[in-house]
């Protein structure tokens, strides 16, 4: 055995020594072979490839196209491109960079993070292209420099376009802003179409339509000298400008509902039920979208993120309320569709309902109560009791299914803006997995008057109102009306997306609801009978006051709203659409601690439907 | 007749303070020194290959660092531990290499990387080493040449990983873990006309290969054939990367003075066409030094291997000896236009880290075989 083992081992070393020279030929052969090649390319073909090595001095370089222009649905400019100055540095061309710095920072206002920001390009950056050390500079900045120009060899300034918006803080919530490209952005934007732009469109329409904003660039056939200058341009293919955005936005509408809120926080959205279009999309405060272009400094952007009252934080999209009485009509629509309430059988209001085993009653904002009363009367007098009983006779699960797959709450209602948030329409389940807590009735009761868990964006409240004035049909609300070809002046309108019928079982549901929305503003008995006085059209409305500090639950309209510290004080909602038999325009208001949805929310709701039905317009696209 | 007369190391009393040291740290003189020149030449290339950033440059040396400093482990460890942990690392690599695929961060199309909590491993590394080491642990115990039953199960060892790397897709790594263990299965004596055999095999199953291949691979394969198919796009690579050499002449256009590197026209240049860069600015001169260079790494490799004492050593050297060989002839063939364009960076002298803690570690692995003999008693 081992005397075999032995004679194995000495076959296999010779053998293995015989292979390894193969291989070792093997390897020799084929490093030859590339130095063959090498001496094919580098001795034999050298003059050729020289020949190649010079033409290559003819080198395409990207023209960034004009970004688009954004309009309201009048015509009214909202975001364009103004020439900008921009002071530009050779490196190559300075003898003493330190020196020429704080030569220029005497004649212009060079700060610290400009000067950081240049040395990190002049790090990435060849020292033949000229580099950014100013922005945005001023008139007498630019004359300044151009009387001693001659002092500064390798300084110039270059004119750019740079974004502006007219309107600023009126349309900043909508429009958004252009910013410096991050270098997240930068891995998923196509380099070919950025590497000559440092702005992209960071939020609003400008983000949402990046795509079609941007255009796409040309190029320029440039002949370069052995160090890479630009010697002459050889040919030159033009960019492609980006579209012209036209939205369905009126600023006239913007201003008025931006006005009406005042000083208060909170959120107007305006829709035209029949397509989707949004009219108006307020969130106060706001802020100056212009300090974000070519790069908003650090200082300012922190005092914006630090302001208590959120200038950045868009209400309309991502704030997210209990929504109150203005829940009701839709609960409605649930009970009558699943035939849980007869809708004129009248229920005793005595003023609280008691729940079994909870001895604390659920009180009604009326003391007293309202007696008997049926369904519409319940809406046009917001019965919390009344609507404690649909909650109850529903269950979680079917409110759950009818607000979610009907009426598109907890959900994006999938407008063409970023970052909008779902909201809460809340279950068991829900419950369970984000609070780890089992339902209670008590949680079911309180939905039925919008408290509770039930969260809502005041745009998916719009788009809920407008729903219900159109009487199921549904669009997807959305900014982008027309597309504009900036070359050929073509515009194409862009088609509004109907949405299901929403189910409704009850042979006239849509008609008592409306109706009881109706007498809301038209009756005595009506919470928001205030608003109709002297209205040359009908509105039909809802109001809803909601309570934001868990404190104060259980103590429905028992204290004065004024003598209550702000930031306790109620959210004030109010929900409407006008006319009622022909709806032109459907407004959710949401006032945060506005105190009452009658007194607070009402009221701005009306401005912005006098304004836009009064002050009709047109509704054509107009070109500039 | 024993090995150990062969011996190129003297007696213990006969050595310097430099050969006690080399000793002490179980490494090999030549081999050593050969990778460190190799390794200084590789910066200096980078540097004239990434427009003078020293940035770069220094992230480099950094790296080489590093997996020196694995070279400088792996010496240590013998060779037997190797071989009894052998199945071990590449059963760990295979896992690995199936978890990339199902849950690999994607970078640049393709699944290669696997995040680790702080260290992203790249499974199809491992297998660089883990199938020559597999390989040569399978055979270490069998009589040599491999007969008939023993080519499935080494089939397997190496195609399995093979065909899980190249669908990541990472065509390079898949070849170069092909060839390490190609070139072990070979060196263990596999008969001619089994190699014939295959070679046949491969001829038939070759177009069902192209079918398989991703659209960017047979699009490569076919600029390759005829770059000027598509001269600003896929076959801009070899088009720059010839004219960069071409221009470079016999002695080149000196080191930072090449037009095609500093002007951007070649892609890649401190990467995977880095030697592009070298022939550009070194002429045929410095690219073949550099040959020349790993010529002698590979030789000296192959000598370790041949003075091993053990089947398992023999084999495992070999195999990383080839592999090495084959890095080399890929990329440098791709550079120059003999061969299609494969991902393969060029050893030691592209810029990126995941490859050079690998070609370290076979290094590592090399110099325990040199040193480690006289403890294996044949």
């Amino acid at each position: 055995m081992s005397g075999i083992r032995i004679r194995n081992e000495w076959l296999e070393r010779h053998q293995f020594a015989t292979r390894i020279l193969i291989v070792a030929a093997i390897a020799v052969f084929l490093l030859l072979l590339v130095a063959a090649r090498m001496f094919y390319l580098q001795v034999v073909h050298h003059s050729y490839y020289v020949t190649l090595a010079e033409g290559n001095r003819l080198r395409s370089e990207p023209v960034t196209p004009p970004r688009g222009l954004i309009y309201d649905r009048n015509g009214v400019l909202l975001a364009g491109n103004r020439p900008s100055y921009e002071l530009d540095i050779i490196p190559e061309q300075v003898a003493d960079m330190q020196e020429t710095i704080a030569a220029l920072s005497k004649i212009v206002d060079i700060r610290p993070e400009d000067l950081k920001q240049f040395n990190e390009l002049v790090k990435t950056k060849k020292p033949f292209q000229p580099l950014p050390i100013r922005t945005n500079l001023s008139d007498a900045e630019v004359a300044r420099f151009a009387v001693d120009r001659q002092d500064f060899p390798g300084v110039d300034i270059r004119a750019t376009l740079a974004r502006y918006y007219p309107l600023g803080v009126l349309t900043a919530h909508v429009v958004g802003y252009t910013g410096i490209i991050s270098p997240d952005e930068l891995a998923t934007l196509d380099p070919a179409q950025y590497n000559n732009t440092s702005q992209v469109g960071k939020v609003g329409i400008e983000g949402a339509y990046e795509s079609l904003l941007h255009g796409s660039v040309g190029t320029r056939q440039v002949e370069t000298d052995a160090q890479g200058r630009v010697v002459r341009v050889v040919s030159y293919t033009p960019p492609v400008p980006g579209s012209n955005l036209y939205l369905s936005i009126d600023v006239h509408l913007q201003e008025v509902a931006q006005q009406a809120l005042g000083e208060y926080n909170g959120a107007v959205v305006a829709i035209d039920p029949r397509n989707g279009e949004v009219l108006a999309l307020v969130s106060t405060p706001s802020y100056d979208p212009n300090e974000f272009v070519g790069g908003i400094s650090p200082s300012e952007y922190a005092r914006l993120n630090n302001d208590p009252n959120q200038p950045l934080f868009d209400r309309a999209l991502r704030g997210q309320y209990p929504p109150g009485s203005t829940i009701k009509p839709f609960l409605a629509l649930a009970a009558l569709n699943y035939g849980v309430m007869n809708p004129f059988k009248d229920l005793m209001c005595p003023g609280y309902l008691y729940l079994p085993s909870n001895p604390n009653p659920y009180r009604d904002w009326k003391r007293g109560g309202h007696g008997e009363i049926d369904m519409p009367n319940a809406i046009t007098q917001s019965c919390d009791v009344y609507f404690y009983t649909v909650s109850l006779k529903l269950g979680i699960d079917r409110i759950h299914q009818y607000l979610t797959t009907q009426l598109g709450f907890g959900e994006p209602t999938g407008i063409d803006l970023m970052g909008e948030r779902d909201g809460v329409v809340p279950s068991p389940a829900w419950k369970r997995k984000t609070l780890h807590q089992p339902w209670y009735l008590g949680d079911l009761v309180i939905v039925g008057i919008g408290q509770g868990y039930l969260l809502v964006t005041p745009l998916q409240l719009a788009d809920g109102v407008a729903a219900i004035s159109m009487h199921g049909e549904r669009f997807v609300p959305h900014l982008l009306r027309a597309v504009g070809n900036p070359m050929s002046g073509i515009i194409h309108d862009v088609a509004p997306r109907a949405l299901p019928q929403v189910q409704e079982s009850y042979p006239n549901a849509w008609n008592i609801i409306v109706n009881a929305m109706k007498n809301v503003v038209a009756t005595w008995e009506g919470t928001a009978h205030g608003i109709g006085v002297g209205a040359r059209y009908s509105i039909g409305g809802k109001t809803g006051t909601a309570q934001v500090h868990r404190k104060r639950l259980g103590t429905f309209g028992e204290e004065d709203e004024s003598d209550i510290p702000k930031a306790l004080r109620d959210n004030a909602l109010f929900i409407a659409f006008a006319p009622v038999m022909d709806p032109r325009i459907a407004v959710a208001v949401v006032v945060e601690h506005g105190g009452g949805g009658a007194s607070t929310a009402a009221p701005i709701a009306r401005k912005v439907m006098d304004a836009y039905l009064l002050k009709q317009n047109t509704g054509k696209v107009v070109t500039p | 007749m024993t090995f150990s007369e062969l011996s190129f190391m003297p007696a213990r009393g006969e050595m310097t303070f430099g050969e006690r040291l080399l000793r002490r740290l179980n490494l090999d003189g030549p081999l050593l020194v050969a990778v460190l020149i190799l390794a200084l030449i590789g910066l200096a290339i980078l540097y004239g290959a990434s427009n003078q950033d020293a940035s770069m440059v220094y992230r480099q040396a950094m790296r080489l660092a590093l997996s020196f400093l694995v070279l400088l482990g792996v010496a240590q460890i013998s060779p037997q531990f190797l071989r009894l942990w052998s199945p071990w690392l590449f059963a760990l690599g295979l896992l690995l290499l199936l978890f990339t695929l199902h849950s690999g961060h994607i970078g640049r199309g393709a699944q290669r990387w696997l995040s680790l909590g702080i260290v992203r491993v790249q499974p199809s590394e491992i297998m660089k080493i883990a199938v020559p080491m597999m390989v040569a642990w399978f055979l270490h115990d069998r009589p040599l040449p491999p007969n008939w039953k023993l080519l499935l199960p080494l089939a397997a060892i190496v195609f399995v990983p093979v065909l899980l790397v190249a669908i990541e897709p990472d065509l390079g790594t898949a070849l170069l873990i092909l060839s390490a263990g190609a070139f072990g299965v070979f060196l263990a004596g596999l008969r001619w006309r089994v190699i014939l055999l295959l070679v046949v095999i491969l001829a038939v199953i070759a177009p069902l290969l192209w079918h398989f291949m991703h659209a960017y691979q047979r699009e490569r394969v076919l600029v390759f054939l005829n770059p000027q198919r598509d001269p600003l796009g896929a076959g801009y690579h070899i088009i720059q990367s010839q004219i960069a050499i071409g221009s470079g002449g016999l002695f080149g256009k000196g080191w930072l003075h090449g037009s095609q590197s500093q002007l951007d026209f070649l892609p890649e240049s401190s990467t995977d066409f880095i030697y592009a860069v070298l022939g550009e600015q070194f002429g045929l001169i410095g690219a073949i030094v550099l040959l020349a260079l790993y010529a002698f790494i590979i030789g000296r490799a192959l000598l370790i291997s041949l003075r091993a004492q053990d089947t398992y050593s023999r084999l495992l050297g070999g195999a990383l000896s080839m592999a090495l060989f084959t890095y080399v002839f890929i990329n440098s063939g791709m550079v120059s236009g003999i061969l299609p364009v494969v991902g393969v960076p060029l050893p030691l002298i592209s810029y990126g880290g995941s490859s050079l803690v690998t070609l370290m570690a076979g290094f590592g692995i090399l110099m325990s075989i040199h040193s480690h003999r006289k403890l294996v008693a044949s």
